[in-house]
Formats: structure tokens, C-alpha cells, sequence
């Protein structure tokens, strides 16, 4: 990923791409909710449906050495960043097999292979992470970007001004993500924030900033490649806000009496996947069998990963204590 | 830890507060990846000017002043340590650690264990803790027990000089999240450091005097109180043993088991409020281990249920103090 250029670059390939990873996680996430209603995925269960395009289109555009740092909403992230799909579904069974051992579950992926610093499900928790991560790339002089999603309700945080401040302040090479879904669970936006432009608050700390319509997945790659090389040529953090929307409850649990049916069918129109998808066959970039073919593969492999998670083992209780030091002997 | 240091020529006058210095220098002299950072640390040159001159010596990349956001460089340091630096956080004082504790509870002490081992964080905070300077309630919190609940994490209570000056290089080297908490009443605290002193096990609890008759178990700055109760018992033909517990999590028991099976009494001293006080751990650890060694039940001396407050003499009543511990160990052997 080092094209400079900040244009679109529409090629079939491309679009076929980011259709992909959406749809990846779209589909994944709805075998999920299926697997809880049937008891095999447990606990809390957060689903990133009407939100794949903030993780679409910014993901890819980092590199490798990259960090990502991403909230407990972070199936998606952890997919398009190249997380195993086969361990992310084993963790959603807390099997053996899964990216965190079991003992994270679906708030809690982990990845070192691919600098994924996890699911965080303390709101605002992961900003000050990022921050330190980055600031041993800028004391290590390593030219690597971190990446930090949020939700907006984290802005409410005391730890997200902190972080801002300290990014700001020691010129960290940290991408702010705000993925403003407008609901910090119940809590609508206008009743949360005395400024609901929430890019604009990242003046008030000297960062660059703007806000982008976060169901456009090409307007989102467009802002994160001129974000992502704005930090990476300055060192200096910058603020992105995708203004999206959660079409699911914000758990398994939530009745969902704080919004109207009618205000969740009318942005369910507007999704990312049935426009990107519509605004592709209008200008016959994919045509309808090409997506087919992509819906086949991916449920192939979504049949595959349940197989996988189906037959992977539990962790044997007699390890419980294992992975709290290092070594056995502290415990 | 019993040895008596080699010749009184191959050893130095200093203070805590120096040995405490000497410790982050050679830890910075020794890695590179090592760097420190907290409240006034740098410039000012520490709350309690430990950190004096290490500014002017290794300059602002490695002294980091920062603004008052304990949560957020307390966090900070969680990610330098994920990402291969040795970071020593400076939270001042544990009164403002609790600011840090979202931090210190669900991310250094969690993301080993949830991430089924990938990540750890080898960071070492570091911070003043106790009561008096007349500093009343907000400014005198003994929070060290609460700290040991926590799985994920080790809590060290350096009370002697050679601690101060040992346990810091090895906190680093440990693969996890270590807290120190440095006793604000020993700063200013001299003694006679081997030349040459260098790291210390932090697995062990110390037998500082060896006794026959009563095991008194403390740590952190109720040490020297508790020797100089042990002194005090002594002149009334009480021969009291005195452990200095050292690391509080993970707790040593088989000095604990060990010295209170020879002595069958046990008072622990302990400047945290009684109620959920490590005192009690400790004290459940002997009925666990020892509770059919024993003579007596186990006696606590512990901080009074109260606010610490302001006025000296009321202090000076809320902690514990030397009377309380003699009449405890007297209460003990019954006379």
C-alpha cells in the first residue's frame, strides 16, 4: 500500500475489494447473532452492522508494520486487518483455537501478528494505549502509524482529551478514528455533547481534522489515505470522524426503545454495502454475478470457520491461571 | 537478605531518596529502552526530588515531564511497554494513581491474560504512598493492599535503603506490570549502602531481625516502628522476630508459614485501614497454613477507620505507632 495518490483508484479489482471486506464482516457478524440465539456464542455480542465501511475503507491503507487499537465493536476491524477468520470465530466460542485463547471472547481480539491491540470494552480505555504505542515508535524513531477507533461516545471521556492532548503535544504519529454512530448505546448524541461536530473538537488541540460520511466506503478510503499520509509525512496525529450508523441493537440485550424503527429503516438505506453494491452495477463496474460469486465464497468460508470452531477444543481448565505472569512461579 | 553488609569502609552514607535516584540512573544507563516519565519528574525535578539532575543528565527524550492526565500517560505507558520500551511511571503519589486506575486494573493487569498471552507489558509505576506529613485525607492514603488484590500485577514496598536501590532494576527486568510504592516518610531516611549495591530478588519476604517468641510482619514504612518495637519488647525479655514482607503480591508465605511455626504468635502492622486490609490476607494465610502452630490469635495493628487527618496529634492517633505495636505484642504473650 504505498500509492501516494489520495484519488480514488477505481479499478474492478479495487471496488471488488472493498465490496469484499464488507461483506466479509456483514456476513460473519450475521452468522453470529444466528450462533447466539442458538447459545454457542456467549456474553456480550457487538455488531458492527451499518459500520463496515469505516473499517474497509481505513484498514488497508495501512501498512503492515502498522498498530491498530479498536474498541469492543471490533469484529470488523479485526477481519479487515487480516485476523484469521477461523481464530476470530473460535474466540467468539471461547474455543482453544481462537485469536485470544478463548479467554478474550468477541470484546477481546487480539493479534500480534498483525499489531492488533485489541478489542477494548472499557469506553476510551484504548485511546492512551495508542498513544504510548506510538510513542515508542517515535522514541524508537520507527516510522509506523497507530490507528485508534472509538466510538463518540468515548469523546465524553476524560481519557480521550488526555490522549488527544498528549498525541498533540509529543507530535505522536496516532490516527484518530471516530466512528460517530450517533448512539453511545442508548445515549443519543444530543443528549451526550455540548458540541456534537465532534471533529471540531480536535482544534482545541492543534490536530487536523475532518469529518467524513462514514456509510460512503470511497469517500472513507479517500479522507483515511489523506489522513494516513498527512501523519506518516508529519509525525502528528490527525483526526478522522466517519458519521455512520449502528443498524442493530448496541448488544444481544438492548430493546432498542431509544430510537424509531422508521429512523433505523431510513439509514438501513442508505448502508454502505446495498449502495457501494447499487452504485457498482448502475456503473457496471461489478455485475451481479460477480457479486454472487463473492456472497458464495465468503459463505464457503463462513461455513468453513464454524466447522473449525465446531471441532476446536476447549482450553483445558487445568490451565486457567496460565497467561496472568509471564512465569507459572508469580502467580 | 539477612546478611549484614561486608565492612563499614566498603559502604556509603545516603539517603532513600538517593538510593532511589541512583536506581533510575543506572536503570537509564543500563537500557536504552529505559525512560521515565510522570508529573514534574523533569524540570522541577520530582515532587520529592528524586528525580533531581537526571533532566540535565539525560535530557528531555528520556525525562518526560507530563501534563496532568495520570490516566492518560499511565496508559501511555502500557502501550511503550507493549511496544518494546522499559517505561518507569512516575504517578507521584498513590492518591492520584487513583486517576490511573482504569489503566493499571483493566489494562496492564488484563491484556496478558486476554490476549491468551501474546501481549505483555513490562512497566514499572512508581509512587509515594502513606501518611505523615500532615497532608490530611486526600494526600495520605496507604492504597498498597488494594493494589495486591489485583491478578496481573506485582506490588513491591521497599523499606530499606538497599531496596530502594535494588528493587527498581528488577522490576524492570520483570516481563510484567510492577508497582512500587516508596513510603513518603523514608525519603529522608540515611543509612549505609554497600558500595557497589545492585539488584534484589523481589520474590522474598526478609526476616529483618530474628526472634524466639512473636513473628511481627509489616512492610513499607511501619518497618522501622516495628524494629524499634522489637527493640522496645526486647528490654522486657521479648524476643520479637521481624519480617519485612517486601513484595506484597505475590505474597511470600513460606517466611510468613515459617517464622510464625517457630514463634506460635503473630502481629501484623500494617498502615492500611484494618477493614480488607492486606493485614487481613496475610492473617488468613496463617489460619490457612499455620493456624494449628499458633498460641494466640493473630493481632492486627492497623491504620484507624478514618480519613487521615490533619492535625498532627490526630495523625499521629489514625496510623500505627510504636506504643500500639509493643501493646499488641504484650496483649500477645499475655503480659
Amino acid at each position: 500500500m504505498n500509492d501516494r495518490s489520495e484519488k480514488p483508484r477505481l479499478t474492478r479489482e479495487h471496488v471488488l475489494d472493498l465490496l469484499r471486506h464488507m461483506l466479509r464482516v456483514r456476513m460473519f457478524e450475521d452468522r453470529c447473532a444466528q450462533l447466539y440465539t442458538q447459545e454457542k456464542i456467549r456474553g456480550f455480542l457487538h455488531l458492527y452492522d451499518g459500520e463496515e465501511a469505516v473499517a474497509a475503507g481505513i484498514i488497508p491503507v495501512l501498512s503492515d508494520q502498522d498498530r491498530v487499537v479498536a474498541t469492543y465493536r471490533e469484529h470488523g476491524h479485526a477481519l479487515v486487518r487480516g485476523v484469521g477468520m477461523d481464530s476470530v470465530m473460535a474466540e467468539m466460542y471461547g474455543k482453544r483455537d481462537g485469536c485470544s485463547g478463548g479467554r478474550g471472547g468477541s470484546m477481546h481480539l487480539f493479534d500480534a501478528e498483525t499489531n492488533f491491540y485489541g478489542g477494548n470494552a472499557i469506553v476510551g480505555g484504548g485511546l492512551p494505549l495508542a498513544v504510548g504505542l506510538a510513542l515508542a515508535d517515535r522514541l524508537q524513531e520507527e516510522g509506523r502509524v497507530t490507528a485508534s477507533f472509538f466510538g463518540e461516545g468515548a469523546v465524553a471521556e476524560g481519557e480521550f482529551h488526555e490522549s488527544l492532548n498528549l498525541a498533540a503535544l509529543w507530535r505522536l504519529p496516532v490516527l484518530f478514528v471516530c466512528e460517530n454512530n450517533r448512539y453511545a448505546m442508548g445515549t443519543a448524541l444530543e443528549i451526550s455533547e455540548s458540541e456534537t461536530d465532534i471533529h471540531a473538537k480536535a482544534a482545541a488541540y492543534n490536530i487536523s481534522s475532518e469529518a467524513v460520511d462514514g456509510m460512503d466506503v470511497v469517500a472513507v478510503e479517500t479522507a483515511a489515505k489523506r489522513a494516513i499520509h498527512t501523519v506518516r509525512d508529519t509525525g502528528k496525529p490527525y483526526f478522522l470522524e466517519c458519521r455512520t450508523y449502528r443498524f442493530r441493537a448496541h448488544s444481544m440485550f438492548d430493546a432498542q426503545l431509544y430510537r424509531d424503527k422508521a429512523e433505523v429503516e431510513e439509514w438501513r438505506g442508505r448502508g454502505p454495502i446495498v449502495r457501494f453494491q447499487g452504485w457498482l452495477l448502475e456503473n457496471e463496474l461489478a455485475h451481479p454475478e460477480d457479486i454472487a460469486g463473492i456472497e458464495s465464497e465468503i459463505r464457503a468460508e463462513i461455513d468453513r470457520v464454524v466447522a473449525f470452531a465446531e471441532a476446536s477444543e476447549w482450553e483445558p481448565v487445568e490451565t486457567l491461571t496460565e497467561h496472568v505472569y509471564a512465569m507459572e512461579a508469580a502467580q | 537478605m539477612n546478611s549484614k553488609p561486608a565492612a563499614q569502609s566498603a559502604a556509603v552514607e545516603t539517603t532513600y531518596r538517593e538510593a532511589v535516584r541512583q536506581a533510575i540512573r543506572d536503570a537509564m544507563l543500563r537500557d536504552d529502552r529505559v525512560f521515565l516519565m510522570g508529573e514534574d519528574v523533569g524540570r522541577y525535578g520530582g515532587c520529592y526530588a528524586v528525580s533531581k539532575g537526571l533532566f540535565d543528565e539525560f535530557g528531555p527524550k528520556r525525562i518526560l515531564d507530563t501534563p496532568l492526565s495520570e490516566s492518560g500517560f499511565t496508559g501511555a505507558g502500557i502501550g511503550a511497554a507493549m511496544a518494546g520500551m522499559r517505561p518507569i511511571v512516575e504517578l507521584m503519589t498513590v492518591n492520584f494513581s487513583l486517576l490511573a486506575l482504569d489503566q493499571i486494573l483493566n489494562n496492564a493487569a488484563t491484556i496478558r491474560h486476554m490476549s491468551g498471552g501474546q501481549f505483555g507489558v513490562p512497566l514499572v509505576i512508581r509512587m509515594a504512598t502513606g501518611a505523615g506529613k500532615q497532608l490530611a485525607a486526600q494526600h495520605s492514603h496507604s492504597l498498597e493492599g488494594w493494589y495486591a488484590h489485583i491478578p496481573g500485577i506485582k506490588v513491591l514496598a521497599p523499606a530499606t535503603i538497599e531496596d530502594a536501590r535494588g528493587m527498581l532494576w528488577s522490576a524492570l527486568e520483570d516481563p510484567d506490570p510492577v508497582l512500587i510504592f516508596e513510603n513518603v516518610m523514608l525519603y529522608n531516611r540515611t543509612g549505609r549502602l554497600p558500595d557497589g549495591a545492585d539488584a534484589v530478588q523481589i520474590d522474598q519476604a526478609a526476616v529483618r531481625r530474628p526472634g524466639e517468641n512473636i513473628s511481627l510482619i509489616t512492610y513499607g514504612g511501619s518497618l522501622w516502628k516495628t524494629l524499634e518495637a522489637a527493640e522496645t519488647l526486647a528490654k522486657d525479655g521479648i524476643d520479637a522476630e521481624v519480617i519485612d514482607l517486601r513484595t506484597l503480591r505475590p505474597l511470600d508465605e513460606d517466611t510468613i508459614v515459617a517464622s510464625v511455626s517457630k514463634t506460635r504468635r503473630a502481629i501484623i502492622v500494617d498502615e492500611g485501614w484494618r477493614s480488607g486490609s492486606l493485614a487481613a490476607e496475610v492473617s488468613a494465610r496463617i489460619m490457612e497454613r499455620a493456624f494449628w502452630n499458633l498460641d494466640m490469635p493473630v493481632g492486627r495493628v492497623c491504620s484507624a477507620e478514618v480519613p487521615i487527618p490533619y492535625a498532627r496529634h490526630l495523625e499521629e492517633a489514625s496510623i500505627p505507632q510504636v506504643p500500639q505495636i509493643v501493646a499488641a505484642a504484650r496483649a500477645a504473650m499475655g503480659v
